[in-house]
């Protein structure tokens, strides 16, 4: 166990310290130079040489780099070219309305899939069931922001119900923050609910034809006490698995899903700053999401572990 | 055996239904308690709120006339009006400006607004600010407080322009004790003053209680931002917003055409959507070859197709709130025989030109019907869409590696940074037109007009570009809304009259 963590954590270290070297130089290659986008079209040249040594982009880039990397690592993320501000804070205030958005997608995919996934695995044999996985098929299908319109259009262009948009932090207001997540963290949900759902369908169809349930429904107990009591855990493990993997798409799904809604999220101040080419908040924001990534699946090698003990003894 | 599944479906549905009813009820209740309040969707969100050292439209939109004044004001009909000048005397030989100042103003931080005020904002142009368009103020020699309420400007020379650019942003008079955290804290003597800004949301201001002029009516407005087009409509048709102040996609309109709900309101900007040509490289260097584009284009067609037929033709690089406006859409009228000939004439046969525009809707639409237009004529157009505005900044402005492009120059009265300066990006070398905006700067209002006239007319017969159509302002707001700027003339959205609808 305590072998595998490591190995486990060294590659997440490796990987936050490629991509952040992937990410700089990707920026770093993006045409248009921020001083000249600050400054406007007619900007003399003199302005905006001035410009270039305000931000400092006119240093060679392996000390721009060295620079950027010793302020991560200490937790500054710069001062953005366009807003002068400090940019962590401006990631922290925004990762507030992502997380949220993710979170509560997460939850709806989970309502959605569990219920679906495993009535579709109990009655796989029946129309229903096979309507149950037409219906997660076209779910899969559909993108976030596809799901996103249509959900506008109806409860809140139609029906009046929901609002289109916007965003009103839980402190000012908790009725209108919620029903201001409300459509685009269904909008999330939903979708990955459907992929997950199939998932869920195959992980306890798999537990079904174990030999334990079997046993446990031969003493008299129901299907889905059987499932609950005896199967649970072992159908768990594929779908946490996946679950993982999903929270990764849901982070970027959130970052249209976003602009759909106007949400003032990571996903807005990262489209905002490639606009405006404001590399470091750009770099900044990017490396907070890489990280964010590497973390879930680390955490899911950790639960994965947990979850199932044969896997401890492996390394 | 399938009851608890049937369960948790049900008690899904109930907890759906609850909180959509809930949705429902708040959502109305809030819609009539804030009568004195109106909200305005924009698309284009400040950067920050210092217009002194970063460039944008946004930060003016926002903030000019609403919370900095300057020393005069455009009108709807873009004429030069007074505004924290009650009155101002112009010397004989035109180069000293005498402002008398309304002696009633206050700044939001509780400071007079004096004649210092005034010589320290000008100053300031020169020595602190950043933007290019701190240029317009190097015409001015000296700014002298004579007592409070005058101020005596001295130029350089003669120059119309310099009074018509003090209604920009140039112009905006702020407090000496005001300039620490422009990009926070904005204080100026305008009828709103900043109240909170959500980054990435909104901008909230509520009325200046202290404002000297007719106090606003609207008691707090909020300035909404939206990335996409799309969700601008649905805020609007849903009640999110009061107005959207300015329809991305003319397309769209027709979701508003219940006139007992909304209403459009269509007015002129000074925004000239142009097909730049490259003057000076071949083959766009010949005259007879971008004659010929202009004959070939039908914009009657290209503005129907491309902006749903909103907006104005208008035949050359003036908009008709210009004084010096002339309708000169006769000058190239659609004749794609001509078009042919000339190109023959000009010994052109299968030629390709590279149209690189920006990714903009306009840009985009409108290069469609270019290139099929032109087609039709024997030349081939290859479109390449450049994103904006680092791209096409880089590529078509400051290189001028590009054969035609197309975008609309929003900037008022820009003539003459546009086909005034040969190294500006369409290489466009004249002196003779050179000549004749320098006179018109200098001169008398009539021989102003005169001068812009004659250089604008010489512009479009030597077919320095095609102007393909005059950018529409369209507002949708809920009926009733009134005081919206119908014209968009100057830099600034105008919120100083609005006053919400009854309903």
């Amino acid at each position: 166990m305590g072998l595998y963590l490591l190995v486990r954590a060294a590659v997440l270290v490796v990987s936050t310290a490629v991509a952040s070297v992937v990410v700089f130089a990707v920026m770093a290659v993006l045409p248009g130079d921020p001083a000249e986008v600050a400054l406007g079209v007619n900007a003399t040249a003199e302005a905006v040489a001035a410009k270039r040594a305000e931000f400092g982009t006119d240093r060679p880039l392996v000390t721009q780099f060295l620079d950027w990397v010793a302020g991560l690592s200490t937790g500054d993320f710069g001062v953005s070219y366009v807003t002068s501000d400090r940019i962590g804070p401006q990631i922290v205030d925004r990762l507030g309305v992502t997380l949220w958005l993710v979170l509560f997608g997460m939850l709806m995919a989970i309502i959605v899939a569990v219920p679906l996934g495993t009535a579709a695995a109990v009655r796989h044999r029946s129309i229903g069931g096979l309507l149950l996985s037409g219906i997660s098929q076209v779910g899969v299908a559909v993108p976030a922001f596809l799901a996103g319109i249509l959900l506008v259009f109806l409860f809140a262009v139609t029906w009046q119900a929901l609002p289109s948009g916007g965003y009103t932090p839980i402190r000012e207001d908790p009725t209108a923050w919620f029903q201001q997540l409300l459509l685009p963290s269904l909008s999330l949900g939903l979708v990955q609910g459907a992929v997950l759902s199939r998932y869920v369908r195959s992980a306890v169809l798999d537990v079904m034809r174990e030999d334990y349930i079997r046993t446990a429904r031969a003493k008299g107990l129901g299907l889905y006490r059987a499932l609950w009591k005896h199967g649970a855990r072992n159908a768990a493990i594929p779908v946490v698995t996946v679950l993982g993997l999903q929270l990764a798409t849901l982070l970027i799904g959130a970052v249209v899903v976003e602009r759909v809604f106007t949400l003032p999220g990571l996903g807005s101040l990262l489209l905002d700053g490639v606009a405006n080419r404001d590399l470091l908040l750009v770099q900044g924001t990017v490396m907070v999401l890489v990280v964010a990534v590497l973390g879930i699946n680390f955490l899911v090698d950790v639960l994965y572990a947990l979850l199932d003990p044969r896997l401890r003894g492996v390394r | 055996m399938t009851r608890p599944f049937v369960r948790l479906v049900a008690v899904t549905a109930t907890v759906t239904l609850a909180i959509t009813a809930a949705g429902c009820s708040s959502e109305s209740s809030g819609g009539s308690a804030s009568t004195s309040s109106l909200s305005v969707g924009f698309v284009a969100e400040p950067a920050n709120l210092d217009f002194t050292s970063t460039d944008g439209a946004a930060i003016p939109q926002a903030l000019l006339v609403n919370v900095y004044e300057g020393l005069v004001k455009l009108d709807q009909d873009g004429k030069v009006v007074p505004l924290l000048a009650e009155s101002w005397d112009i010397s004989p030989d035109r180069k000293t400006y005498t402002f008398h100042l309304r002696d009633n103003v206050t700044f939001t931080n509780g400071k007079k607004f004096t004649a210092d005020d005034v010589v320290f904002s000008i100053n300031r142009v020169k020595t602190d600010w950043k933007v290019s368009l701190k240029s317009a103020m190097d015409v001015v020699a000296n700014a002298a407080k004579k007592d409070d309420t005058t101020a005596v400007v001295t130029l350089t020379k003669p120059s119309n322009s310099w009074l018509y650019k003090m209604t920009t942003r140039i112009g905006a008079i702020f407090s000496r004790d005001g300039v620490a955290d422009l990009a926070n804290k904005p204080i100026g003597t305008g009828p709103y003053k900043l109240d909170s800004w959500r980054r990435g949301d909104a901008i909230t201001y509520s009325a200046n209680e202290n404002y000297w002029g007719t106090k606003p009516k609207v008691g707090k407005v909020v300035l909404k931002y939206f990335k996409d087009a799309t969700a601008l409509n649905n805020a609007l048709l849903t009640g999110g917003i009061d107005v959207i102040s300015t329809v991305q996609a003319p397309e769209s309109i027709q979701q508003f055409s219940d006139t007992s709900k909304y209403e459009v309101i269509e007015g002129t900007t000074t925004g000239e959507v142009l097909l730049s040509f490259n003057n000076s490289k071949a083959p766009l260097d010949n005259k007879l070859v971008r004659q010929a584009i202009r004959y070939a284009i039908d914009h009657k067609a290209l503005l129907d197709t491309a902006w749903a037929g909103r907006g104005q033709l208008i035949g050359s690089m003036v908009p008709p709130t210009d004084p010096w406006y002339e309708d000169l859409t006769n000058l190239y009228p659609h004749d794609p025989a001509k078009a042919k000939e000339l190109l023959a004439q000009a010994g052109q046969s299968n030629l390709k030109l590279r149209l690189r525009i920006p990714n903009l809707p306009y840009a985009v639409a409108s290069a469609q019907v270019v290139k099929s237009q032109l087609a039709a004529v024997g030349i081939t157009v290859d479109i390449e869409p450049l994103e904006f505005p680092a791209r096409w900044l880089d590529v078509v402005f400051k290189q001028a590696d590009y054969d035609m492009s197309i975008i609309n120059h929003v900037e008022p009265r820009d003539i003459t940074a546009i086909f005034g300066n040969k190294n500006y990006y369409l290489r466009y070398n004249n002196p003779k037109v050179q000549e004749l905006f320098a006179k018109a700067d200098s001169g008398t209002e009539d021989e102003q007009v005169a001068g812009m006239k004659e250089a604008a007319r010489i512009i479009s017969e030597d077919a320095a570009g095609d102007f393909l159509f005059l950018f529409p302002n369209l507002i949708v707001a809920k009926k009733g809304t009134t005081g919206l700027p119908k014209n968009l003339v100057s830099e600034s959205f105008d919120l100083s009259v609005l006053s919400p609808s009854e309903a």
